[in-house]
């Protein structure tokens, strides 16, 4: 039997010192100026990043070599206010069609001149199937054991260094 | 991607990780992990909220009870990846703001 597992969200929170229209325009028409360039899973360098704007719309990267990557598309389209996008790459960063993890961003207005932006990123037990190739990945040895080792060992350092 | 300041902030309290790893041979409610372990069970149930903060530990509902499982399919891990992704995109996010923001004004 297999329990289901559930992660909770990955929820985050950022205010920004614009008005929500704003905040809304640079989260989307902006990304390819903001999101990291060091995430891209293109073969080339990332060129940009683009959120077409309206439901339906494709999320997809760019590389400079031209070729276009898909990472999801356009669930809600409800600017200045909200946006959900459906995340559907897999641990692999590879583009899986039949995976739909939802990307929900929420622009509340904190004064007249700033924005509070909640991020949350859910469904993430849909991630499960390739989530053990992902572990291998992330070079943790032998899995948990190995990762209970490593925090074991840096636990004991931190106690002799202080005592 | 190695470090992994959460999943370690989560697992560098020794009786939290105790916690930990005694559901490392499968999942078991909050008064079975407490039993063998020298602190309460309020103060169990609170290890637990953090490991599962974490995305280190997930729970069910058993019946009244609930079940602690740790996620064997390596979710956690992947959870926590994008726990600092996302962490660094909205910094960035935020920071392109600020920098938009100030070249208009």
């Amino acid at each position: 039997m297999t329990p289901t597992i559930r992660p909770a969200p990955v929820r985050k929170s950022v205010r920004v010192a614009a008005p929500a229209e704003r905040a809304f325009e640079i989260f989307t028409a902006g990304i390819g100026r903001w999101w990291p360039r060091t995430h891209h899973i293109g073969a080339s360098a990332l060129e940009t990043l683009v959120i077409e704007p309206r439901e339906g719309g494709r999320w997809f990267e760019r590389g400079i070599d031209g070729v276009e990557c898909e990472i999801g598309k356009v669930l809600i389209w409800d600017p200045p206010s909200r946006l959900v996008l459906n995340w559907q790459l897999n641990a692999d960063f590879t583009f899986d069609p039949a995976l739909i993890t939802e990307v929900e961003v929420r622009f509340i207005a904190d004064g007249k001149s700033a924005t509070r932006v909640e991020l949350e990123h859910r469904d993430l037990e849909r991630l499960g199937d390739r989530a053990e190739a992902f572990r291998q990945q992330i070079d943790s040895p032998g899995g948990w054991e190995g990762l209970l080792q490593l925090f074991s060992q840096s636990a004991r350092q931190t106690q002799e260094q202080s005592s | 991607m190695t470090n992994n300041d959460v999943v370690f902030m989560a697992l560098s309290d020794p009786t939290r990780r105790r916690v930990f790893e005694r559901l490392q041979s499968g999942g078991l409610p909050v008064g079975e992990i407490a039993r063998g372990l020298p602190v309460s069970r309020p103060a169990v149930s609170q290890h637990l909220r953090v490991l599962k903060a974490a995305g280190l530990v997930s729970d069910r509902a058993a019946g009244t009870r609930r079940v602690y499982h740790i996620d064997p399919r390596g979710l956690a891990a992947i959870r926590a990846w994008l726990d600092q992704f996302w962490d660094a995109a909205m910094q960035a996010y935020a920071e392109e703001v600020a920098r938009s923001e100030g070249g208009i004004s």
